[in-house]
């Protein structure tokens, strides 16, 4: 996956469990959860739904790795396969 | 069965326990005797800001550190309770500069910041009601709040007030101000900043005289059948804080106590501002949400000894396979409470192998005000079970007749609706501006918590499930009305019937059944537009997480909509008794 399919695979999740978020608002480099209003239980989705995307998994000790689309988008680059 | 039980023994101990004989110190308490750990209000009366926060400024306390607040991008600030002493002073003074007086709700509407701890004191030091909503509701769950609760003022922050509150403005016309905790400037005569106001104030402040059944919070509760209901309490709720603070937190001078919960439920305030306090505790507050390396980073870094969390957060925990205690240095930890929902037997016992401490679950309401029955540091723990009732509390299994009176089980482990004998002195005082819901909640004198349970032998009480639809989830209740009023609004909604789905980690989330009117179709678009519709007027705390079309809803002849038949359906349930149902 390029760096482009993997920031709008994580878009497209956002905005399926948020779908009252406007792709707009979602700025790079603020935190998901606290700037969309997204909870802990729905950032979890969507971390599972990009598993089976992707492949990667999160484990819940690399969540603050992943806190900003700009460093999610780094963390799945690295580590998704082909 | 027996062999599942956590036994205590005295070398577990690094600090002995406030209570180390159960039975004796129950037999033996008087809530008279709490009195005696309070100094009273100078100028007459009992003032929980003055308790919590003046006496230890005026004293020995005067240089400890109060409040640690840890920003989520990694500020830490201290204050002492000194500087607590004036800032909130400071807060009072504003309230009296813009004329708020005695008895006026003043709302709040913040993430963890300390302006809003500040706030909440301030808001007491001026003997005006302190009504704290949570950060994470829309438009809509706010609105029924401000309006049932007689705001006059809210404090908020800027982005949540052009988010959530601006829009409401014109449906809001006695609420007199709104004070912007980050705003440079006033925008105008209403919408004020909050850092101009307090520039300008002195950080001396006296308390006038409060009487201990003077109303001091105003919490929201949600109700099955209407709109939520706003739950009174009075200044003299300390009592049960102090008591709670001793036996359940089992907090000593030198203790670093962090509780997990956000002051928009009463956990955050009861446990998370008022009682450290009043014990002149030093308070973590943690402004960032749930994460699992942060979390333990803080248990660490601030050496907190106390942990007052939820089940939602120990079950996150839970997912990481790591062992903590090799990670991270633990040491100072020596107690850990959880409250919100019943905490699993598996959750205790990952507390016993992974933190290498077993986590104490414990059970009250909002309309309790505080710690009711708790699994006590010193005590047998039987996991699964909330523990035994607290010193002064006298709590029951009670069934209820056909002619609407109530009798106590004393047969063990026998379910009926838990239950409590009034009097204790946090209990509500009222719902606000409902008296008949009010006497209501008391039958027989009992006060019924809605809550079914049973006893056992050895008077350790189980929660065996809600005797309403309430849904409880990530550990605060959500009214399935309030969600289904608002669905009912999208001009596609026919009939909203919403329930509590069980999810393995946050209790139970929020599902919406929805039938549509003729001219709409059900569609994955519908769906998508129906959930984001929810978020955006009820707010990610309280919108349905699942959202299904049916043809119709299952209701009574009367036309009401049986969820309990939408639960069963959806969890695959025998459908009970359906002789009400429509043909």
């Amino acid at each position: 996956m390029t760096q482009e399919q993997i920031k709008a695979a994580i878009i497209e999740q956002i905005l399926f469990i948020a779908p009252d978020i406007e792709e707009a608002n979602i700025i790079p480099d603020k935190n998901i959860q606290r700037s969309l209003e997204i909870d802990s239980f729905d950032f979890l989705k969507i971390l599972t739904a990009l598993n089976e995307v992707t492949g990667v998994e999160v484990p819940e000790s690399d969540y603050s790795k992943v806190d900003t689309l700009e460093h999610m988008c780094e963390y799945f680059m690295k580590r998704v396969k082909d | 069965m027996e062999k599942h039980f956590i036994d205590k023994k005295a070398e577990d101990f690094s600090v002995r326990p406030n209570i180390m004989e159960y039975a004796q110190e129950y037999a033996s308490f008087k809530w008279e005797d709490v009195s005696a750990h309070f100094e009273g209000l100078p100028s007459g009366g009992l003032n929980i800001a003055h308790e919590a926060i003046d006496r230890h400024a005026n004293g020995l306390l005067a240089e400890k550190t109060a409040l640690v607040w840890l920003g989520e991008n990694g500020e830490r600030r201290t204050y002492t309770f000194l500087e607590m002493k004036k800032q909130t002073a400071k807060f009072a003074n504003v309230l009296q500069t813009l004329g708020v007086e005695k008895g006026e709700r003043v709302f709040t509407l913040s993430t963890r910041l300390p302006e809003l701890y500040i706030a909440a004191l301030g808001i007491l030091k001026n003997r005006s009601v302190l009504c704290p909503l949570f950060s994470q509701f829309g438009p809509e769950p706010i609105l029924q709040r401000l309006v049932r609760g007689d705001a006059k003022v809210l404090l908020t922050t800027k982005i949540l007030f052009e988010k959530k509150v601006r829009s409401l403005l014109d449906q809001l016309k006695d609420l007199r101000y709104v004070l912007l905790i980050d705003a440079e400037e006033d925008e105008s005569d209403q919408i004020r900043s909050l850092p101009r106001l307090m520039e300008n104030v002195s950080e001396y402040f006296d308390i006038l005289p409060t009487d201990p059944e003077d109303m001091s919070v105003l919490h929201f509760t949600s109700g099955t059948t209407g709109m939520p209901k706003g739950v009174v309490h009075v200044h003299k709720a300390i009592y049960t804080h102090w008591m709670s603070g001793r036996y359940v937190l089992d907090l000593h001078e030198d203790d670093i106590y962090w509780c997990t919960a956000d002051p928009g439920w009463v956990t955050g305030t009861s446990y998370g501002i008022i009682t450290p306090w009043l014990h002149g505790v030093t308070n973590i507050v943690d402004e960032a949400e749930f994460d699992a390396a942060r979390w333990y980073s803080i248990l660490q870094n601030e050496r907190v000894s106390v942990w007052y969390t939820a089940p939602t957060a120990i079950r996150r925990l839970m997912r990481l396979d790591t062992n903590p205690r090799d990670e991270y240095d633990l040491s100072a930890l020596r107690l850990v409470q959880s409250v919100g929902e019943p905490l699993n037997p598996e959750a205790v016992i990952w507390g016993m192998e992974k933190l290498k401490l077993p986590i104490h679950d414990n059970w009250w309401q909002t309309e309790t005000g505080g710690i009711m029955i708790a699994n006590l540091l010193s005590q047998q723990i039987r996991p699964g079970s909330m523990g035994r009732p607290l010193p002064g509390i006298d709590a029951g299994v009670v069934m209820h007749h056909d002619d609407g009176s109530v009798s106590e089980i004393t047969e063990a482990n026998k379910e009926g609706e838990l239950a409590l004998r009034p009097g204790w002195p946090s209990m509500f005082r009222a719902y606000l501006h409902n008296d008949e819901k009010y006497a209501n909640s008391f039958v027989g004198g009992w006060y019924l918590s809605g809550d079914l349970a049973y006893k056992d032998e050895d008077g350790y009480f189980w929660f065996v499930g809600r005797a309403d639809d309430i849904i409880k989830t990530s550990g605060h209740m959500v009214g399935p009305f309030e969600v289904e009023s608002t669905l009912m609004e999208h001009p596609a909604v026919a009939e909203a019937g919403v329930i509590g789905k069980p999810d393995p980690l946050i209790g139970q989330l929020v599902k919406a059944f929805v039938s549509l009117k003729s001219g709409y179709e059900p569609s994955e678009d519908l769906r998508r537009e129906l959930i984001g519709f929810g978020r955006k007027r009820l707010g990610v705390a309280v919108a349905p997480k699942e959202l299904e079309f049916q043809q119709s809803l299952p209701k009574t002849r009367s036309g009401k909509i049986m969820r309990r038949l939408l639960k069963a359906r959806e969890m695959g349930l025998p459908e009970g008794d359906t002789s009400t149902l429509e043909d």
